[in-house]
């Protein structure tokens, strides 16, 4: 079996996820256990054998386009992260003001 | 318990009282209970204790019960056992414990469990590991291992759960308790955190098929809010809660015995051998057959398992709920250190697995092939039941492990779950039934049916409850007293 070939630095970047530098060299031992387990796969013959997505091949159900529910946007924000820092929270010192969920500034 | 709650024995109150007393004893050992609300439970004790005195009570009705800490409870604190959702406190109630709280069951607390439910021994909680209370050294099984110790501790007469490779039937085996997994579709997912959407299923571990069909009859059924759920209808089970599960009526069934699934067994096959054997006593007949590709089960698993995690995990970004990184530079810097701070190892192995596999130039090869495998696994289980009425299996490889004998290798930790996750892959509905003791730890024997056999499924495993009594062994909790 081919070594299996991972760069932990772009697999964490996909996953907008940070590794710690103390915890990298552990998980890319473990994800390449884990991949030459899961590379058994190639073993098995999937000629002409059509992909299986859900358990009971079902279609998924549709429903009439009409309005069953309303939000409430101040119920469902009470979850809100709290803004560790304070300096962006609003009320109850979460990160959300005037119904909009406060985040860094992405556009200058 | 609910029988003596109808003939006034004792009241809801009482039971709840006395429940939260062993709690307190007990749970310092086991470490079940994320979240413990006295007071909220007994306001619900109360209510059912009026519904009782006004003749409009279900047999579940004052019946203390606690969830899995995966099911949203509104108001409730609910956290998956992760760091990412310490804090967060649910805006709404999974359908699942709604309709047992709708059935006036009283909600004592939110159990322990291995984070998003990602693993086999309940140690990777950010809360904690919870203990076997057969032996404190070893693990419950996971990941629905808080709810297996409750049950087995004699905390609650049930518990509500959650199965996507084996985390009902694994954890029921190692406490010797009866898990039941339905089938696919069969319970909402609505307000039950996602780990793997195509696998995930909420069920119950109880201390009898009867309860736990009980549970089942009162959770089941079509949801508006989960499209996945089925229209499926079911009067037998819908005749649960008045008839009980009741007797097989259709003529003696056949038992197949998959040849595959033994290969895996390390400790306890002389006690599936004995359910064999009582199964042939009591009329069934028995039937070795094989499932050839069970065993690229695994990978495709941990390859579906991974991409539906990693793609479902996404949604902690710190932004919404969730934990929230301290004074974040950049959305990306957000985004990155709220999720590296807030999932623990296993979790981001298994987001690491699914992106993985879903990245560029790798999807064909990992995901589409296991999905390939899926296909014919599911194919494998439907020639197999052309033979066959049920299949029985081992629940697990072996007994109970110590705590920290797997947590270096996570692939080991992985060959847990070798009997459970194909039964995940093929949607069916499967029962972990306590089997006796192998060096004085409990062994699950799993019986297996096909899409939505829920009947013939607990209907066998009352019959073997009736004719043995490995369900009613409990353990010897003298650890309580040195405590």
């Amino acid at each position: 079996m081919a070594a299996v070939e991972i760069k932990i630095d772009h697999l964490a970047r996909l996953a907008a996820m940070q590794l710690r530098e103390d915890e990298r060299p552990g998980a890319l031992r473990d994800l390449k256990r884990i991949i030459e387990m899961v590379d058994r796969m190639r073993a098995v013959d999937v000629e002409g054998v059509s992909p299986l997505a859900h358990p009971l091949d079902a279609a998924v159900r549709l429903r009439p386009d009409e309005v069953t529910e309303t939000v409430d946007r101040e119920h469902y924000q009470g979850c809100a992260p709290v803004a560790a820092d304070g300096a962006s929270a609003g009320a109850g010192g979460r990160a959300v003001r005037d119904g909009l969920y406060i985040v860094p500034r992405a556009v200058e | 318990m609910a029988a003596g709650l109808v003939r006034r024995e004792w009241s809801s109150v009482e039971l709840t009282e006395a429940a939260l007393k062993r709690i307190a004893r007990l749970d310092r050992s086991l470490n079940c209970f994320i979240t413990l609300d006295a007071d909220k439970a007994l306001a619900d004790a109360r209510r059912a204790d009026q519904a009782l005195a006004m003749d409009r009570a279900t047999p579940l009705t004052g019946i203390p019960l606690a969830h899995k800490d995966i099911f949203c409870i509104e108001g409730w604190r609910t956290t998956c056992a992760s760091r990412m959702l310490a804090d967060f406190v649910a805006p709404y109630t999974a359908t699942a414990v709604a309709r047992l709280q709708e059935a006036g069951t009283v909600t004592l607390g939110k159990l322990n469990m291995d984070e998003f439910a990602m693993g086999s021994s309940t140690e990777t909680s950010f809360f904690g590991h919870t203990a076997n209370p057969w032996a404190l050294d070893r693990t419950p099984g996971g990941s629905s291992g808080g709810s297996a110790a409750c049950v087995a501790a004699g905390l609650t007469a049930a518990a509500t759960g959650t199965d996507t490779g084996g985390s009902i039937r694994q954890p029921a085996a190692f406490c010797g308790v009866t898990g039941l997994k339905p089938t696919y579709g069969r319970v909402s997912r609505y307000g039950m955190i996602a780990f793997a959407s195509s696998l995930d299923q909420a069920g119950v571990l109880a201390g009898s098929v009867e309860d736990a069909a009980l549970v089942l009859a009162c959770m089941a059924g079509l949801d508006p809010s989960d499209a996945t759920s089925s229209e499926h209808r079911d009067p037998w089970l819908e005749a649960v809660p008045r008839a009980g599960v009741g007797t097989l009526a259709d003529g003696p069934l056949t038992v197949g015995l998959a040849k595959e699934f033994f290969k895996a067994i390390v400790a306890g096959g002389e006690r599936i051998d004995e359910v064999r054997r009582t199964l042939e006593r009591l009329g069934f007949r028995c039937l070795d057959l094989s499932l050839p590709h069970i065993a690229a089960a695994m990978p495709a698993y941990y390859v579906i398992a991974g991409a539906e995690a990693s793609t479902n995990l996404s949604r902690y970004d710190g932004v919404r709920f969730g934990h929230r990184c301290a004074a974040p530079q950049s959305l990306a810097d957000l985004y990155e250190r709220s999720r590296g701070e807030g999932f623990g190892a296993e979790v981001k192995r298994r987001i690491l697995t699914g992106t993985y596999a879903l990245s560029a130039g790798y999807f064909d090869a990992y995901y589409l092939r296991a999905q390939k495998i899926r296909r014919l696994i599911a194919q494998d289980f439907a020639e197999a039941f052309k033979q066959a009425d049920l299949l029985l299996a081992p629940t697990a490889p072996g007994t109970a492990f110590r705590r920290g004998q797997l947590t270096d290798d996570p692939v080991a930790m992985y060959q847990q779950d070798a009997c459970t996750i194909p039964v995940n892959l093929a949607g069916l509905p499967a029962l972990s039934l306590p089997c006796g003791l192998a060096d004085g730890l409990p062994v699950g024997a799993q019986l297996i049916a096909n899409h939505f056999d829920e009947e013939r499924l607990l209907k066998t495993g009352a019959a073997l409850q009736q004719a043995t009594d490995w369900h009613e062994r409990r353990p010897n909790l003298g650890w309580a007293e040195a405590a």
